[in-house]
């Protein structure tokens, strides 16, 4: 073994000895150079991670981690997940999965896993098109996305994902994306410290079947008026003189000049509020690739885990019934003895 | 006759078939299951057959309503509810209707008066009062006015006419366990201890089981009571028990016996949900049970808790194993224990979710894509589900594969008394984890391959995450054999798929012989897996008493079989199979062994009678040397 391989400080020690084979130019590099990143400083034990992913190019991602990993089926891994986090709640659990893994064939384990608030980190790799299938449109594509399946354009109204968790009933939503490590690397670190499950919205370049869909938010010269950042407890301001604000009117949240209002009325960003309206209406404040778009934290909030309840009922019916034992189990039905 | 010889007791029966049929909201499963305890109690062997409407509440006093309870009772050895009851409690003219042709010509039929009104007479679809068309001539017949008895007896009570009417099934119960000399106080106890909390409940309950009781020894319609004396049994500690209980105190043991904690992830459903209901009681035990969003979700769960080192379960039937056929298929790439029970009822679809059939062995074959082999155990008597989840449970661990133990609906709800096993007799079936690797590389370094097999079960080692050095990634790809990297070469391929093909064929040599019944070397073979078992018993039994020799042998491992099948169906003239299905272990054999195995099959959603398979084989075997 090499010396990186021998210190967890060091990216070569979380980065297994498989060879990454998503193609040359996707996202997915950045974010698993980003995840890898992030272990170097997070004081985890190699051998209590474990990465849970399903099917498509994101549900490589465990291969190419040097912790332990399951790549599942499609959809499932949430499910899967849940398993082991009830079971081992000395693990740290991520499940990684694309928009067609997770929102299509995957959305009713990812909505049951955020309501149990289950201890788990989940990543959403965005990319509006399904990559390893070669090109469809996923559930995230927009209305019109001409592709493989969809020649005329796509009919399908799209999810919006920070809508769909939180309308879970998530503890924990943020957004990303692939191409701003130190970003990653903090809303990964922050919905890993996240007690119950976590969910991140990444966006990520398909370079092949969808490429540059986000370049209208995220090209550098798009970014200062096409990037909202959420500051916890800071007026929601953004533009290159930080010259445009959002407020909310009527429930709506909205792009305004801040010279138009008073400031008082910018909205204050309180992810830990227990109401998701707040959270919503940001949410909402872009539901398509040409509107300024929130990223960051859009909703933390303390609620019990799932795991440690059920965990919590072990201990309590221990102590009230005492530890199993399997002959008073056999016995505890009517009984006759035969001479 | 001669005076010398002994006066038969006329009051003494060697077994009674008793069934009690009413609406769904006539409380007859619990009536039946009272009963079924009072003789339990009393030494009987028994056995029962509970049938009910997927409908919680059908319409009342319908037909599709109808919810009954069938119980055997004897003093000897028996193994199925009966063939025709010898007694029929109705409560309503629907149920009168439903099963009168199920009763014996010259058996018992006890009415509820009260209940053959017009309105429930057109309800049940008769158009004349079949209490004096003569169309209950062959058959000895008493009205009781049940529920106007019961409201005399409960008059005193301060309970409301209609929570009086109620109880008019434990007045049945009262007049039963009168007619058949049950013992009162296990049921005026049970009625305490179940309803204690509603005083007036338990006061009405009593007064009506008490009023059924003094009815008969007062009534003179019913002459003097029957006895079924205690069957002789092994001397030890019985219980009553259903086969979704036994399953699920299986899993429980399986866990003991494993050291290792028990994981079930399930989603309702008929006829499996009660084992889920049994499991959550358990925690103290360390089970954890986790009521998925569906079924999907439930083995997924499982399979999830498996890689951690638990000993999964999921509970489901045959259309949650069509779900579940994907993850299944991973758990056999994957190559860890995970065991999936499916309590079969009648398909295809929704088809008959209350009722019985054994129609998913093809499925538990086959039913992945894929070449999936994996080992499938049956259970064949409530209390062998005990048995057969603790074989499930040490196969899958053992050979860390997914394992399918098929159980049904009868099975599940069908119970019978249950010698408690000496607990120090059970198997140890643990396994150890990894823990160091297992290996060494070119450098000589320690390395662990996750696919590195044990050369006498080719299982590959379990690993769990938590354990240093061991970190390994495992995935449904193909899997390069020893490494298990991803690897996609042709040879690869047929290599791995031949291992796991290899593993599973390695269990042949791990699991008991099979035992035959009879003398070893007759001409007649009949074969039974499953909840067949008992009446092919039964139907043996009555054969041999005509002379014939027969053998009969059950199977409980489905895949792989014994080593000794073969030479058991080698040399016979007459090989059955009987199956609630359209002869799906027929095809297996026949496939297998190439011998002439004869189907004999019934898909009508209850189990064979003993008298059915004695006429279906007697017709084969004259078909048989016709065409011979």
């Amino acid at each position: 073994m090499t010396d990186v391989q021998l210190d967890p400080t060091k990216r070569g020690y979380w980065t297994s000895d498989q060879d990454v084979r998503w193609c040359p130019g996707c996202g997915d590099y950045g974010i698993l150079a980003a995840m890898q990143f992030l272990h170097t400083d997070l004081e985890v034990k190699r051998e209590n991670s474990v990465f849970v992913s399903g099917i498509g190019c994101a549900a490589r991602f465990p291969y190419y981690m040097s912790t332990y990993g399951m790549h599942t089926i499609h959809g499932r891994s949430p499910a899967i997940a849940t398993g082991l986090a009830m079971s081992r709640p000395d693990l740290d659990i991520w499940v990684v999965g694309g928009d067609g893994d997770m929102l299509s064939i995957g959305g009713n384990h990812l909505i049951h896993a955020l309501r149990r608030n289950i201890n788990m980190t989940i990543l959403l790799f965005n990319n509006q098109i399904y990559g390893l299938t070669k090109g469809q449109y996923s559930p995230t594509s927009e209305i019109g996305k001409i592709t493989k399946s969809t020649p005329m354009g796509s009919v399908d109204r799209p999810f919006n994902p920070i809508s769909v968790a939180l309308g879970a009933s998530a503890t924990f939503v943020a957004r990303t994306h692939d191409l701003d490590r130190k970003h990653m690397i903090e809303v990964f670190r922050r919905a890993h410290e996240h007690k119950g499950a976590a969910l991140v919205e990444i966006y990520q370049n398909c370079n092949v079947f969808n490429d540059g869909a986000y370049d209208s938010i995220l090209k550098r010269d798009n970014r200062a008026e096409m990037m909202i950042d959420l500051e916890h407890g800071k007026p929601i301001r953004f533009g290159a003189d930080d010259q445009r604000g959002v407020v909310i009117r009527d429930g709506k949240a909205m792009v305004v000049d801040v010279a138009d209002v008073d400031e008082k009325e910018l909205v204050v960003h309180n992810e830990s509020v227990d109401d998701p309206a707040l959270a919503f209406a940001l949410g909402n404040l872009s539901n398509d690739n040409f509107t300024p778009t929130p990223f960051g934290v859009f909703r933390a909030i303390d609620a019990p885990e799932y795991g440690e309840a059920v965990n919590g009922q072990l201990l309590t019916a221990n102590e009230e019934a005492g530890p199993g034992d399997l002959g008073s189990l056999l016995r505890s039905g009517a009984t006759w003895i035969v001479e | 006759m001669t005076d010398t010889v002994d006066r038969v007791d006329e009051s003494m029966l060697d077994h009674v078939v008793i069934r009690f049929a009413g609406d769904s909201g006539d409380g007859m499963q619990l009536t039946g299951d009272r009963f079924t305890s009072a003789s339990a109690l009393a030494g009987n062997d028994l056995a029962t057959l509970p049938e009910f409407p997927a409908e919680i509440r059908a319409p009342q006093g319908t037909l599709a309503g109808v919810s009954a309870f069938q119980v055997h009772i004897s003093d000897h050895d028996i193994h199925t509810p009966g063939d025709a009851p010898d007694v029929l409690v109705a409560m309503n003219p629907a149920a009168l209707r439903s099963d009168l042709h199920r009763l014996r010509s010259g058996g018992t039929l006890i009415l509820n008066d009260d209940a053959f009104d017009e309105r429930n007479l057109e309800k049940a679809g008769y158009e004349a009062d079949p209490r004096t068309d003569g169309s209950l001539d062959d058959y000895v017949v008493h009205r009781v006015a049940m529920t106007q008895l019961t409201l005399d007896a409960t008059a005193d009570l301060e309970v409301k006419k209609r929570d009086a009417e109620r109880s008019k099934n434990f007045f049945a119960l009262g007049l039963i366990s009168w007619m058949y000399s049950r013992p009162t106080e296990p049921t005026l106890a049970w009625i305490q201890e179940k309803f204690g909390k509603l005083e007036a409940v338990v006061a009405a309950n009593t007064a009506a089981f008490k009023a059924g009781h003094a009815f008969g020894e007062t009534a003179e319609m019913f002459g003097s009571p029957f006895k079924v004396a205690a069957a002789p049994q092994r001397p030890g500690l019985y219980t009553n028990i259903t086969g979704n209980t036994a399953t699920a105190w299986g899993m429980v043991a399986a866990g003991q016996l494993a050291n290792l904690p028990v994981f079930l992830g399930s989603y309702p459903i008929t006829p499996a949900s009660d084992i889920l209901h049994e499991l959550s009681r358990r925690k103290n035990f360390g089970v954890r049970t986790f009521q998925a969003e569906d079924e999907i979700a439930g083995v997924g769960a499982a399979l999830g808790a498996a890689f951690g080192g638990s000993l999964a379960f999921t509970t489901t039937s045959g259309p949650g194993v069509a779900l579940k056929g994907e993850t299944i298929g991973l758990a056999v790439s994957i190559e860890l224990p995970l065991v999936v029970i499916d309590v079969q009822r009648g398909g295809p679809s929704t088809g008959l979710p209350t009722k019985t059939e054994a129609s998913d062995l093809m499925m538990a074959m086959y039913g992945r894509h894929g070449e999936a082999p994996l080992p499938i155990v049956a259970a064949s008597t409530p209390a062998d589900c005990f048995f057969a989840a603790i074989e499930a449970s040490r196969l899958a661990i053992k050979y860390r594969t997914p394992v399918i133990l098929l159980t049904d609906g009868y099975l599940a709800n069908g119970s019978e008394p249950w010698l408690l096993p000496d607990i120090d007799s059970l198997p140890d079936i643990s396994v150890p984890f990894l823990t160091e690797p297992n290996s060494i590389d070119a450098n000589g370094e320690p390395r662990f391959l996750p696919y590195l097999r044990d050369p006498e079960t080719l299982a590959r080692p379990w690993a769990i995450p938590g354990t240093p050095g061991l970190e390994h990634r495992v995935g449904g790809i193909e899997k390069e054999s020893e490494t298990g990297n991803v690897n996609y070469e042709p040879g690869n391929h047929g290599l791995m798929t031949d291992l796991r093909q290899a593993k599973i064929d390695r269990i042949t040599e791990d699991i008991p012989l099979i035992e035959i019944e009879g003398p070893g070397d007759a001409e007649v073979l009949i074969i039974s897996w499953g909840s067949t078992r008992g009446a092919i018993t039964s139907a043996a039994d009555r054969l041999r008493a005509d002379g014939l020799v027969v053998d009969t042998a059950n199977l409980t491992h489905l895949h792989p079989f014994a080593s000794n099948l073969g030479e058991i169906l080698a040399n016979r003239t007459h090989v059955f199979v009987p199956e609630l299905n359209k002869g799906q272990l027929v095809r297996l054999l026949r496939a297998e062994f190439l011998v002439d195995a004869k189907p004999i099959n019934k898909v009508q959603g209850t189990p064979f009678t003993a008298g059915e398979l004695v006429d279906a084989i007697r017709t084969g075997l004259l078909e048989n040397e016709v065409t011979a």
